[in-house]
Order: structure tokens, then sequence, then C-alpha cells
């Protein structure tokens, strides 16, 4: 099973940009120890929600034959906290794609806040790593991944 | 009109800080980017597409960095070192670097010292003008 993290696409632009949601729980039992009687949404966690938008995003551009590995965090900065009960809005935007990689910038909001700006890189791992073997099944987009976008009605 | 080399190599400058998070005062003309700075392999991806989008111009990966191709070539490489085949290949690819000291100890290994922030002036510069 792969780790889910983000809940839905509301805005999906092919090869473009993305706008996913995640909906904070205090069911997440991280939050219990981060920190104890403090909550607050650890700050990788939020890069892990943008990576998966952003992931997906890039990934659809080539039509998932592409096994996208995040390879870089070109910049994180983050403004404000995010508590339990909070709803982030995740902008991711592809700023250039290529044969073997893929770059992209992205914003994560909740209501008026600012709360992070994260922008990445994604590798196109068969088309990088030459010479090394990997499997021909794409481990990285699964069925549960791609379920995300069928709500959508994006294939 | 045309950008002077100073300005060319300052903004070199600017890419390479973002992309590799070094000081402005590391980033020499002669600053090797893996040994000097520290850049890995999808560095030179990341390089490549800030280049690209500061300078606007199109840049195909192995133009840049073509050392990766020769490297899987048994034909251009034997016993850790280029041939001669592979050293004239290599400045066939490479013209925007100067490879006097390397080609008298054309070892793989010392490949990456090839990479230098004045080859990437160089190169940007050529770019340019085409």
């Amino acid at each position: 099973m792969r780790w889910i993290w983000i809940d839905k696409f509301i805005e999906f632009d092919s090869g473009k940009r993305a706008v996913a949601i995640k909906n904070v729980t205090l069911a997440e039992e991280h939050l219990h120890d981060h920190f104890p009687g403090f909550c607050v949404m650890p700050e990788t966690l939020m890069i892990e929600a943008m990576a998966q938008t952003a992931g997906i995003l890039v990934g659809e551009a080539r039509k998932f034959q592409e096994k996208v590995i995040l390879a870089k965090i070109k910049k994180a900065a983050f403004f404000d906290y995010v508590r339990p009960g909070d709803t982030l809005k995740l902008e991711a935007k592809i700023e250039s794609i290529t044969a073997e990689a893929a770059t992209t910038s992205g914003k994560i909001t909740c209501q008026e806040r600012t709360i992070a700006e994260i922008d990445l890189m994604f590798s196109h791992i068969d088309k990088n790593l030459a010479g090394k073997d990997f499997p021909e099944e794409n481990f990285v987009f699964t069925d549960m991944f791609k379920s995300l976008l069928r709500g959508m009605n994006i294939r | 009109m045309a950008m002077s080399r100073d300005e060319i190599f300052g903004q070199v400058q600017e890419v390479l800080v973002d992309a590799l998070g070094v000081d402005d005062d590391e980033v020499t003309a002669e600053a090797t980017l893996m040994q000097d700075l520290g850049a890995e392999s999808i560095d030179f991806l990341d390089i490549v597409f800030r280049l690209e989008k500061m300078f606007g111009i199109k840049i195909p990966r192995e133009e840049l960095f073509p050392a990766e191709n020769l490297m899987n070539n048994s034909e251009l490489i034997s016993n850790g070192k280029l041939t001669e085949k592979g050293l004239a290949e290599l400045k066939n690819r490479m013209p925007h670097t100067d490879l006097a000291a390397f080609e008298k100890d054309p070892d793989i290994n010392k490949m990456g010292d090839l990479f230098t922030v004045n080859a990437i002036v160089n190169f940007v510069e050529n770019k340019l003008k085409e």
C-alpha cells in the first residue's frame, strides 16, 4: 500500500497546474506528540503533501509512463503554523519539464494565510540513472494514486 | 545590447548560489562544480533549467554537461582513462572548455574538474551569440 497524504484535487490543468486539498485532523496520531499540548503539522509533512500534489501533476503530464521521483527540495519556506481542523490548499505549477526531469513551484495556503512556499525538482529515473534497471511496472503511480484523479474524471 | 562577460558571470553566479546553496564568494571563475561547490548529478539538471530561464536560451542537456554519455561507451574509455577517440569526442562536445591540462592525464575521475564556473560562462557567452 502507498501512503496518500492529500485528500483530493479541486483543480487540474494537465501539464500546467494543480490544486489539492489536505484536511488536517487531530485523528492523525503524530500530532499528539508534535507537540504535546501544542499540536502543529510537521513541516516535513507539508513538503510531502506538496511532493504528492506536484508529483502527480508531473506524472500525469507524461501519462504516468515515467517513474517520477522527488530529487531535490529547491526551496521550502514556512510562514505560519498549521493546526488540527485546518484545511490546506496546495497549489503546484510546472515550471519546466523535459525528458529527464521537471521542476515545480508551489504554495500552501489556509484560507487567506500563506503557510509555505515549496519548490521541488523531480527526476524521471529511467532516463537519469543510465545502466541501472528498474522494474517494468510503475511502482510510483499505483492505482491508489490514480484514484485521486478518477474523482475528477482525469485518467 | 549584448551582455558583457562580467554581467554573464554575475548571473551565472546567482544561478549557482540558488541551485547549490553556496555563498557568492565561493563561486569563483576557477571553482569546480562538483569538487568545490558540491554539485551532484541532479544539480546539473537544476542548473540547466535555471540557466535557460535566466538567459532565455535552450540548452540540450548533453550539450553543457556531456560527460555522462561518454562514460557508457567502451570505445571511448579504457582502463579508467579516455582513449584518443574519447578525447577527440570530448573536445568536440565541449568546445567551451579548456582541456589542455586534462589531456595530459585523461583520468575519468578527474573529468568532474572540467566543469568549472568559467566553462559555464563560456558556454552561455557562446549561446547568446548564436
